[in-house]
Order: C-alpha cells, then structure tokens, then sequence
C-alpha cells in the first residue's frame, strides 16, 4: 500500500467517572515512556497530532491523548441533553487519573494546554509522586474571569463560530495559516455550551497561590511553558506563578499564542523537544 | 517597507484603503453575507463611520458628525492603531479583545452585531495590515 498513513491510533475506553459510565476516546502513537496529553478548554485531543507522527518523540515516548467527557469523540454522558456541563477541579482531576489507571500508564509525564496547563498544578499539588514529569501550558495559578462568557452559549449566536472567534486573537500573528484555521475548526466542531463549561473552572478554585507551597518539584519536575502572544494566560502570569515554585522551570516561547502545540507545531517542536529530552534523561 | 517607514504610515491611509481592501477579499465578503450595520471606528478623537450593506463596506465617512448613530463602536489612540495595523503587531496588540482587556481598546454598545459576526470583523478590522505588509 503507497497511501501515506499516520501510525495514530484511536480507540474508546469504557470508565466510571462521576459514578456515571462513560465512553472515552482516546488516541496514540508511539512507545515508551508514556505521556498524556491534555488538550485546552473547548477542543480535543486532535491538537496533539503533530506530536503523534513526530519520530523524534514517538522513538521514545508512547504519545496519549484522550478527550475529555463532552469533548470531541467521547459521548456526554447519559441525560446530557437536561444539564448545564460546568467541569470542576475534582472532576478533571478524576479523569485523568481514571484514565491513566485504566490503560496502566505508569507514571506518565502529563502534558497539559490551558485548562489543561492549570490542572497540571492541581495534580503537583497533590499527586506530584504519581507522575515523573509536569508540562503546562499557558498555566498560571491566578485567573479572574475577563470576560463575559454567556457569548459562548446562547442560541442567537452561533457557538462554534463565536468561540472560534474568541480564540482566534490567542493565536500568533506568525502561525501559518493553515495551522490557525485548523485550530479554530476544532473550536467550531465543539458541542453548544462546552467550551463554556470549561471556562467555569476557572472560575472555581481560581486562585491556587497560596496552595502551591505543596508543590515539590524534587519528586516531580514541572515546567511551565507560555507563548508570548497569549493574553488570556501571559508569561507574566505563568512567571509569577513559577516564582512560587522553588525549582520549577519557566519557558516563554516565542512567536506562539495560546495553542503552540496545534498553532505552530514547528515552532513549539523547539521548545518540547528539550523539555522532553531532559526529562527522559532524568528518567 | 522598512520598520522606520511602516512607523510612519498614515494613519488616513489605512482607513480609506479599508473599503477597497474588504470589497476586493471575497472570502471575507462572504463571511460578511449576512452583515448589515453601521459601526464607528474611533482613533483617537477622530470618529470614522463605516457602513456595511451584505458584508461589503458601502460607505466609509470622517467625523465627527452630530446625531450619526452606530450599532458599536471601537475605539482607540492613534498609536494603538498603528500598532494593530502592523503586519506582525507585538503581543497583546494583535487582537481587538487583547487591546480591550488592556484599556487601550474600547468597545462600545450593540455587542450582539459584532459577537454574531467576530470573525468577520477581526478580518475587516485587520485588513489594513495588508497594506503594510506589501500587499500593495
């Protein structure tokens, strides 16, 4: 066969989160140590693809990303349609690390985007020794809510339209352009009211500075990383954050915003490649 | 063009390009289809009056004019502008909502019309980076 295809695989897993059953998509590539990818509020796991088919990363690290209840292939759960999906700490946190035990990843390093920055936090605060290595993004301990998110679900403006809009000014002037719009088509794919809902848990537990002190990056290291077009998360919220955390390791990258992993996967191959490197020295 | 040259576009210029640069972009024409307003681009005290007929700038008008009135109005200091019009504007002045967030931007009344339409009007409001670019 000459047809080019990717050595992705996708496939559901059946967990219990929330005491409710759950059908969870899942994709991945690669072998060795594992790492979970966690895609940003709204979107799926389709982000980190381009992780996915780079033999620079799968020759060493077994690549995971799954969706998120509510997002991309995973199904909402059962009488979805007479609930407001709102995500909490707890709930995220289930997830994860559900999901990490059902497919027995031992000790993956967990890479994490905006919601999935911030929970990268939550889960070295209090399960930092479960995991050998915490990547955030555009992650910072302190969000106000800036703005009013009831445009994101209300039936006079399109969902998928109105949030790809948003995120649309969190993008790099310099990502190429096919790269920016397929972002923002995972944006306009997302389900009415779950970008939304995501955003909620910002505002919940949204000030975690004075928790950070239960953060020990001897037992697992944590970089935060952040893309200087990124306004909602700016490197100087990410600084701030890190100068909590004795020992862990800022990067502000460059000519990206608030999705370098999907935006401008070139570009953001510059700076994971290091940070993945070191840590599967340490390893 | 060079950085000293690109500081020193008129600001006149961009605006009055702006009709021909949208009208001549039928992609962004027809993400506009359904756009039909009058909306007011300040900069600084200078308030410009835009009218858009089906996603098509119709009409571009130098105020300020008493009793014109506008669905909403974005508004901001002439170096704001200058630097959103850039081709690769610097953090935070890339996008009208990162300028808002900051103060140097503000956003005034019928949010309905440009939220129902955002990616139609980032694009318009934007095009004058084009200018800058080359694109001439």
């Amino acid at each position: 066969m000459t047809a080019e295809i990717d050595a992705v695989v996708g496939r559901y897993v059946h967990l219990t989160l929330g005491g409710r059953p759950h059908r969870i998509y899942f994709e991945e590539a690669g072998s060795g140590i594992p790492l979970l990818c966690l895609h940003t509020a709204g979107a799926d796991g389709r982000q980190f693809r381009h992780l996915m088919v780079d033999s620079a990363i799968t020759d060493h690290f077994r690549v995971i990303a799954f969706d998120l209840p509510w997002h991309g292939k995973s199904t909402p759960p059962d009488g979805w349609q007479d609930e407001e999906y709102q995500l909490t700490t707890d709930a995220y946190v289930e997830a994860i690390r559900t999901f990490r035990d059902a497919l027995e990843l031992e000790r993956p390093i967990v890479l994490g985007c905006s919601i999935g920055g911030r929970i990268v936090l939550n889960l070295a605060m209090r399960h930092g020794s479960e995991f050998r290595g915490l990547i955030g993004l555009d992650s910072a301990a302190y969000q106000t809510g800036w703005y009013d998110t009831s445009w994101l679900h209300r039936p006079d403006v399109h969902g998928g339209e109105v949030c790809a809009g948003i995120v649309s000014g969190l993008i790099a002037p310099q990502s190429p352009d096919v790269s920016r719009w397929e972002t923002l088509w995972q944006y306009m794919q997302s389900g009415p009211g779950v970008f939304k809902g995501d955003i909620y848990f910002y505002r919940i537990d949204s000030d975690l500075r004075d928790a950070l002190s239960a953060v020990d990056t001897r037992i697992c290291p944590l970089y935060l990383m952040t893309g200087e077009y990124d306004y909602s998360c700016t490197p100087e919220d990410t600084i701030a954050t890190a100068n909590r955390i004795p020992g862990a390791e800022v990067i502000v990258m460059k000519e990206v915003g608030h999705f370098a992993m999907s935006e401008n996967p070139q570009q953001f191959r510059r700076y994971i490649l290091p940070v993945l490197e070191t840590l599967r020295t340490k390893a | 063009m060079s950085q000293r040259e690109e500081a020193e576009l008129s600001l006149a210029e961009p605006i009055q390009q702006m009709p021909a640069l949208v009208n001549a972009d039928a992609a962004l024409v027809r993400r506009g289809r359904f756009v039909s307003t009058e909306f007011m681009l300040g900069i600084s005290a200078t308030p410009y009056y835009i009218s858009i007929v089906n996603g098509q700038i119709a009409g571009l008008q130098r105020g300020p004019l008493v009793m014109r009135s506008w669905s909403f109005a974005i508004r901001g200091g002439e170096d704001v502008w200058r630097r959103y019009w850039q081709p690769l504007p610097p953090p935070h002045f890339h996008d009208i909502f990162a300028l808002t967030k900051r103060g140097e931007f503000q956003i005034d009344g019928e949010y309905r019309t440009l939220m129902t339409n955002l990616l139609y009007f980032k694009a318009l409001l934007a095009a004058p980076r084009r200018l800058a670019a080359g694109a001439r």
